[in-house]
């Protein structure tokens, strides 16, 4: 009888609540184990693809590369939750937010420790990589 | 080719809790609008359902609809595009009739949302997003949504009352329209009052008045070619011009937080074909499912500047009287928005508003409606123009 094969499903592990556990580019996990938050590079074109992908659609292929997410970014916008979705009632209250980096946005949470009144739209933040109390993982913003 | 003709349209009322299956809700849209064109299930080509599937439990309705409603043996699908599917259900329709392909197409669209949770229903419709990169964080529609309203009150100073004030415009017309969920008045203050639901917070800086209530309901368009609409005898409404326009599904690959690329993309699609502009508009329905959603319709659509729809509801010139009468049959915000209905509500009040069959919330003789229709967070975008 043919093993069982093995599925990676590393991104299950995203998040509080992840909806997906199989993809290409399960390898962010790991970086986030490390501390790092990585978008992907297509060499053929140079093109910045964040969240990451593994196919560039300009060239049709899958040449990819991680590059890591540095510097600061500038907040766009942000909303700070009262009400939630099933499954995060345990994590309010809590803001999502989207950082522009001149190459690519990155679309995620303000760190529970940035207090409301000091988060103003176009301030300098980065974005760190961040474990939930559960181990789980995640990525937050906090002030540069 | 001659021209594609709207000659029935019906809705249920829309509810909490329908005592009843998706089957029979579906029946209660189909038969009005059946009565309305007066014809039988025999003049129907072909049907076309739409909704948003993460609410059904009912794989592939759209053939039990066909044998509840007596349309078979004639071709039926399934069609969507979240919030805007009964549009896109329209325009396909529209391409089938006017390709000659069908003579007369009905249009279904339906859900049925009351029988989960709140909270899972924003989980549900959350999962319209990104899931693998944003729901992990714990997004839902009107914090979303929320994230545009932050953008639009930082750059053009709109404030929290401007958006109450939709509102309250909202409120004025669900009252007076026996087919809306939320038939109660909602004042300003409320917004104000902390022992007041409305002013409850939700996803800063929108609160639970600028949230629209999820409803069941259902709703039917029938279309036909220009032969056919005319030999009914119904007067026709005609279908002018339509456009569409997608984006991308995670925020992160968008530039424009101030209003929605698609809705003006779809705008001026429409506009172009039906060979008019905003200020030949009489009378609109748009896409509220938030306040902030209809304040960035009134710009993306050309009936205020960027920047300057606040002074359009401040100036209350989208009421009944105003200027440019938007949602006067008291929009998804107090008629609910029971996600694949919707849009094909949305026709319906057009339809009724040219015919001159509104009712009390009547517009003094309309020639050219409009109808935006918002899929998703501005992910999909339907604009259609009717004129009689």
């Amino acid at each position: 009888m043919a093993k069982k094969r093995e599925m990676d499903t590393r991104f299950s592990k995203f998040g509080t609540v992840s909806f997906t556990a199989i993809t290409k580019v399960n390898d962010f996990i790991d970086y986030l184990e490390e501390g790092s938050v990585m978008a992907t590079r297509c060499t053929d074109c140079g093109m910045i693809f964040f969240p990451p992908r593994a196919d560039c659609y300009r060239c049709l292929a899958s040449n990819m590369e991680w590059v890591a997410v540095t510097g600061t970014g500038k907040l766009v916008t942000y909303s700070k939750l009262q009400y939630a979705p099933i499954g995060f009632g345990d994590d309010l209250p809590y803001a999502i937010a989207l950082l522009d980096y001149g190459d690519c946005k990155v679309f995620g949470r303000i760190a529970a420790s940035v207090p409301e009144d000091e988060i103003k739209i176009g301030m300098d933040m980065k974005t760190v990589a961040n474990r939930l109390p559960d181990g789980r993982l995640n990525y937050v913003f906090e002030k540069a | 080719m001659g021209k594609v003709g709207i000659i029935g349209v019906g809705q249920s009322a829309f509810v909490r809790g329908y005592p009843g299956s998706i089957r029979e809700l579906v029946f209660e849209g189909f038969k009005e609008a059946m009565k309305d064109a007066g014809i039988s299930v025999k003049d129907i080509d072909a049907s076309i359902v739409c909704s948003a599937p993460e609410y059904d439990k009912q794989r592939s309705p759209a053939g039990v609809f066909a044998e509840y409603l007596g349309l078979t043996p004639q071709p039926t699908f399934y069609i969507e595009s979240l919030c805007s599917s009964s549009s896109t259900g329209l325009k396909t329709a529209y391409a089938l009739v006017k390709s000659g392909l069908h003579d007369v197409v009905a249009v279904l669209g339906f859900q049925k949302m009351s029988e989960i949770s709140s909270a899972e229903s924003q989980e549900r419709m959350g999962r319209g997003a990104d899931i693998q990169w944003e729901s992990p964080f714990g997004t839902m529609m009107p914090a979303y949504y929320a994230m545009y309203a932050r953008a639009h009150m930082e750059k053009y100073g709109t404030t929290p009352e401007d958006l109450a004030l939709i509102r309250v415009k909202a409120a004025t017309y669900g009252q007076i329209n026996e087919k809306a969920v939320y038939r109660k008045p909602v004042l300003l203050e409320q917004f104000s009052d902390p022992e007041s639901p409305m002013s409850g917070p939700v996803a800063s800086p929108l609160r639970v008045g600028d949230c629209c209530a999820n409803a069941d309901g259902s709703s039917c368009v029938i279309v036909a070619n220009e032969e056919k609409a005319r030999a009914f005898g119904r007067k026709p409404v005609w279908i002018l011009g339509i456009g569409a326009a997608s984006t991308t599904v995670n925020l992160a690959g968008r530039d424009l937080f101030t209003g929605l690329t698609v809705a003006h993309r779809a705008g001026k699609e429409a506009f172009k074909m039906a060979g008019v502009g905003p200020k030949d508009i009489d009378v609109a329905e748009v896409h509220d499912c938030f306040t902030i959603a209809e304040m960035m319709a009134y710009e993306n659509l050309g009936f205020a500047e960027p920047g300057e729809g606040k002074e359009l509801i401040r100036g209350k010139e989208t009421y009944r009287d105003g200027s440019i009468p938007i949602n006067v049959d008291g929009g998804l915000l107090s008629k609910g928005h029971p996600i694949g209905a919707t849009g094909g509500s949305q026709i319906r009040t057009i339809v009724l508003q040219l015919r001159g069959e509104a009712g009390d919330m009547q517009v003094k003789d309309p020639e050219i409606g409009l109808v935006h229709n918002i899929g998703g967070v501005g992910l999909y975008g339907n604009v259609t123009i009717l004129g009689r």
